[in-house]
C-alpha cells in the first residue's frame, strides 16, 4: 500500500510525460521530411509550420495539445487515489501504531556507505504523506480547470505529478541520501513549473533564480550530511539517532578551529532547510517564484515543497535536541523571518506576492517552533497551513482568472458580488491564516506562540516577540488583500464587468480545502499539542527528557494565551479603518513615511543587496573568467595562437610561390646543382 | 695549339651557362627562354659529340642526333603553346606569365 502512494505519482507522471512528448512530436515534427507534394506545397507547408511557432507566443489560440484530457484524468486519479491510501495509512499508523520500514531495493553500497531505498512509515511521515496527497490531488484537479486554456497540459500534469512523487519520496526517506534525493527532485520539479510559461522572460529568470539560490542551501545541506556521515558512518536515520546521544559535547578540529559536532551538523543541515523554506536570507526566490502558474505556487510553494525544511527538521529532531545552539538558531533564524516577511507583506501590490510573503512568513513561525523544541506543534502549524495557504492560493488563482490575469490589487475592488463563492472561502481561508478563534490556524498558530513564550533556549523570548509582532502585521495584510480585492468599489470596470465564478472543477477542490481550513485545527489539536503527542507520534518525534516545553504550555497565563487573538484583532480593525473607512489614509501614510514605505516595498532591497554582493561580482569573475583566462590566455596561446603562428609561417611560404617560371626554373637549377655537388663529393664511393 | 677535350668541354660549358642565365636574366620575353633550353641542349650535345669522339664510340653521336631531334620537337611544341598562349592573354612578357602565383 505504502509502495501504491509512492508509486502512482510517478507512474502518472510517466504516462503523461509520454503523451505530452508524443504529443509535441506530433505538433511539431521537427526533422522529418515535409510531405512529398510538389514543391510549392512544401513551401505552404513551411509556412504553416513557422506560422505555429509564432502562435506559440500567444498561447490563448493555440488548441490543447492531444491527449490533454487523458493526461489530466490519469494523474488526477491516481492522486486522488493516492490520497485515500494516505489517509487509512494516516490513522493506520498514527492511531493503529502500525509503523513499517519497507525496502525496496539497495541504492549505493560503497565501502562503508550502505544506503537503500527505503520507505520509513512513521508518524510523522503519516502526517506529511496526508498533507502531501490531499492538497496534491486537490491541486490536480483545481488544475483541470486553471489550465483550461492552456495549451501544454500534458506537461503540466507530468510535471505536478513527478513534484509529487519526489515529494513522497522525501517524506518517505529512510537515510539521508534519499532524502537528498527527495530534495533535489522537488526542487528539479519546482524549476520546471516556475518555468512553465517559458516563453515568459521573467519566469524563466524566476525559475533559475529559485534554483540558484536553493543550490545556496543544498550545499550547506550536503556539507550537513557529509559531517554527519563523518561523525557517525552511517546516513540512515536509526543509526545515526542511536549514536547521536554518544556525540554530545564531541568537537572536530577544523581550520584550527575545535568545533562542537552536532552543532556545526545541524547548522549545516538547516541551511540546507533554510534554503528550501525561503527563510531569512535564502527567501529571495520565493516570491519570485509566483511568476509560475497558480496552482503549482499552491501546491509547491505554499503546502509542500517548502515545508520540507520544517519536515526535515522535525525528522531530525533527535539532532537537534541535542545541539542547543543550532536550536537557538533556528529560533532566531524563524522569528526573523516572520517579522521580516510579514512587514514586506504588508505593502506589496501582487496579490500572489503578498501570500507568498505571507507563506515565508508562516513558515518563520513553524521554525520558532522547531527551535524551541516543540516539534509537533511546528508539524501541527505546517498541517493545517497547507490547508489554509493553498486555499488562498487557489482562491487568489480563482480571482486571478475572473479578472483576465489581473494580480495587481490596486486594479481590483468590490469582486465580492461577482463572484461571491471564491469570496467565501477566501474569507475563510483569511480567517484561518490570521487565527480567528476555532478555525484550523488558531489552534496551530497560538500554539507556537505559546511555544515561544515558555521555550528555554535564549532565542525563545526573542521568537515570541517576534511572532506576537508578526501575527498583528500578518492580521493586517491578509485583510488588507481582502478589503482591497474584494470591498470597496471596483477600479477597472473594464474587468468588473466581465468578472466571472470560476468553473465547478476549481470551486470543489477550494470548498474541500475551506473545510480543511475550519476543520484541521481543533480534531487534531490533541495529537499536535495535547497529552496525546508522545502517543501519537512515539519515536518519530524526539523530546529531550528535560524538554518540557509542550507541558508548560498548558499552564501559561491567560493573557498571554490570549495575546495572538488581541492582535488579529487589533490588525483586523487597523485594516478595516484604512482601507474600508479612510481609504486615504494609506496613501497619507505612505507620503510621510517615505524612506520607510520604500523600504519595505523594494523588500529591504534584499535583491539589490544581493545583486552588488554576489551577482554583480560573480559576473565580474565570470567575465574575468571568459575574456582573460579563456579569452585571452587559453585561446591566445592555446588554439588561436598556433593557427595565428601558422598562419604567419604560410603566408611567408606563399609569398615564395611568385608564379614566375624563371624562379621555378632557378629552384630546379639549384636543386640539379645541389645534387650534382652531393654526387661529386659523398656520391658513388 | 692543338684542339683538345678541354676546349670542347669549355665552350659547352660556356653556352650551358649562357643558356642558364638566359633563362634567369631574361625579363622580357618567353621566346628567349625557349631558345636558352636550346642553348643548354646544344652544350650538352657538344659535351656528346666531344667524348665520342674522343673515346672512338658512335654511341655518343647517335645520342646527340636524338636530342637533336627532341629539341626540334619540343621547340615546335614551345612555339605552338606560345602562340596559343598569346592569342588568350595577349602578351607572352615573362612578367606577365605568373597564373601559378599562390
Amino acid at each position: 500500500m505504502y509502495e501504491a502512494i509512492v508509486v502512482l505519482p510517478l507512474l502518472g507522471a510517466i504516462i503523461a510525460g509520454v503523451i505530452a512528448l508524443v504529443g509535441a512530436r506530433n505538433r511539431f515534427p521537427g526533422q522529418n521530411p515535409p510531405p512529398p507534394h510538389d514543391d510549392h506545397a512544401g513551401d505552404h507547408a513551411h509556412g504553416a509550420a513557422a506560422a505555429h511557432v509564432e502562435a506559440h507566443d500567444d498561447h490563448d489560440h493555440e488548441p490543447s495539445a492531444a491527449g490533454s484530457l487523458t493526461a489530466e484524468l490519469i494523474t488526477s486519479t491516481f492522486l486522488v487515489i493516492s490520497c485515500v491510501l494516505s489517509w487509512y495509512a494516516f490513522f493506520d499508523v498514527g492511531f493503529g501504531g502500525h509503523e513499517a520500514r519497507i525496502t525496496l531495493f539497495s541504492f549505493v553500497t560503497f565501502a562503508d556507505l550502505h544506503s537503500e531505498w527505503a520507505l520509513r512509515i512513521d508518524s510523522l511521515t503519516a502526517v506529511m504523506l496526508v498533507v502531501v496527497t490531499t492538497v496534491s490531488s486537490l491541486v490536480h484537479v483545481y488544475s483541470i480547470g486553471y489550465m483550461e486554456e492552456d495549451p501544454y497540459k500534458p506537461r503540466f500534469f507530468s510535471y505536478l505529478s513527478f513534484f509529487t512523487f519526489a515529494m513522497l519520496m522525501l517524506v518517505t526517506s529512510d537515510n539521508l541520501i534519499q532524502l537528498f534525493f527527495g530534495w533535489e527532485g522537488v526542487g528539479l520539479a519546482s524549476y520546471l513549473l516556475i518555468g512553465f510559461w517559458f516563453h515568459k522572460p521573467e519566469a524563466n529568470a524566476a525559475a533559475i533564480k529559485a534554483f540558484l539560490v536553493n543550490r545556496v542551501g543544498d550545499f550547506g545541506f550536503s556539507l550537513g550530511i557529509f559531517t554527519v556521515f563523518y561523525l557517525t558512518g552511517a546516513i540512515d536515520f536509526d543509526t545515526i539517532f542511536a549514536q547521536a546521544p554518544a556525540l554530545v559535547g564531541k568537537s572536530f578540529h577544523f581550520l584550527s578551529w575545535n568545533l562542537d559536532a552536532l552543532t556545526v551538523a545541524c547548522l549545516l543541515l538547516f541551511m540546507g532547510a533554510m534554503g528550501k523554506s525561503a527563510q531569512f536570507l535564502l527567501h529571495t526566490w520565493l516570491p519570485d517564484a509566483m511568476e509560475g502558474p497558480t496552482p503549482v505556487s499552491a501546491l509547491i510553494h505554499a503546502a509542500t515543497m517548502v515545508t520540507a525544511g520544517v519536515f526535515m527538521v522535525a525528522r531530525l529532531s533527535p539532532l537537534f535536541e541535542l545541539a542547543p545552539v543550532a536550536a537557538a538558531f533556528v529560533t532566531f533564524i524563524g522569528a526573523t523571518t516572520a517579522m521580516f516577511a510579514a512587514t514586506i507583506g504588508l505593502v506589496q501590490n501582487d496579490i500572489k506576492r503578498i501570500i507568498a510573503y505571507s507563506t515565508c512568513s508562516q513558515l518563520g513561525y513553524m521554525f520558532v517552533a522547531m527551535g524551541v523544541g516543540a516539534y509537533s506543534v511546528g508539524m501541527f502549524h505546517l498541517f493545517t497551513h497547507a490547508f489554509f495557504k493553498a486555499l488562498l492560493f487557489l482562491g487568489s488563482g480563482s480571482v486571478i482568472l475572473a479578472m483576465h490575469h489581473e494580480q495587481d490589487i490596486r486594479h481590483m475592488g468590490g469582486l465580492w458580488r461577482k463572484i461571491p463563492f471564491t469570496y467565501g472561502v477566501m474569507l475563510i481561508g483569511t480567517l484561518a491564516l490570521t487565527g480567528f478563534p476555532f478555525t484550523a490556524g488558531y489552534f496551530s498558530k497560538d500554539a507556537i506562540i505559546e511555544a515561544a513564550a515558555v521555550g528555554t533556549n535564549p532565542m525563545a523570548i526573542y521568537g515570541f516577540i517576534m511572532t506576537v509582532g508578526a501575527a498583528a502585521l500578518t492580521s493586517f495584510y491578509s485583510w488588507r488583500l481582502i478589503f482591497k480585492t474584494f470591498h470597496g468599489e471596483p477600479h477597472d470596470h473594464h474587468h468588473y464587468e466581465a468578472a466571472h465564478e470560476s468553473p465547478k472543477v476549481m470551486l470543489i477542490p477550494l470548498a474541500f480545502l475551506a473545510f480543511g481550513s475550519i476543520a484541521a485545527g481543533w480534531p487534531f489539536l490533541s495529537i499536535f499539542k495535547g497529552e496525546d503527542v508522545g502517543e501519537f507520534f512515539r519515536e518519530s518525534l524526539k523530546f529531550g527528557a528535560d524538554n518540557k516545553v509542550l507541558e508548560n504550555m498548558e499552564h501559561l497565563p491567560l493573557l498571554v494565551s490570549l495575546t495572538p487573538t488581541i492582535m488579529m484583532v487589533g490588525g483586523f480593525l487597523v485594516a478595516y479603518q484604512f482601507y474600508i473607512r479612510r481609504p486615504d489614509i494609506p496613501a497619507a501614510l505612505a507620503r510621510d513615511q517615505r524612506v520607510l514605505y520604500e523600504f519595505l516595498l523594494n523588500k529591504w532591497y534584499f535583491d539589490e543587496i544581493y545583486d552588488f554582493l554576489f551577482v554583480r561580482p560573480a559576473m565580474w569573475l565570470g567575465r574575468l573568467f571568459w575574456k582573460g583566462g579563456d579569452g585571452y590566455v587559453i585561446d591566445g596561446f592555446g588554439p588561436d595562437g598556433v593557427s595565428a603562428r601558422v598562419l604567419d609561417v604560410t603566408r611567408n611560404v606563399v609569398r615564395l610561390q611568385t608564379g614566375y617560371l624563371y624562379h621555378y626554373a632557378f629552384a630546379m637549377l639549384i636543386g640539379v646543382a645541389a645534387f650534382a655537388t652531393w654526387f661529386m663529393f659523398a656520391g658513388p664511393h | 695549339m692543338t684542339i683538345g677535350l678541354g676546349h670542347y668541354l669549355s665552350v659547352a660549358a660556356i653556352l650551358f651557362t649562357l643558356g642558364v642565365l638566359g633563362i634567369f636574366l631574361n625579363r622580357k620575353n618567353v621566346i628567349v627562354i625557349l631558345m636558352s633550353i636550346e642553348l643548354i641542349l646544344l652544350s650538352v650535345n657538344i659535351n656528346l659529340v666531344a667524348f665520342s669522339s674522343l673515346l672512338g664510340d658512335i654511341v655518343g653521336q647517335v645520342y646527340a642526333l636524338i636530342v637533336l631531334t627532341v629539341a626540334a620537337a619540343e621547340a615546335a611544341i614551345g612555339l605552338a603553346i606560345l602562340v596559343a598562349y598569346f592569342r588568350n592573354r595577349g602578351s607572352i612578357a615573362v612578367e606577365d606569365i605568373n597564373l601559378m602565383k599562390g
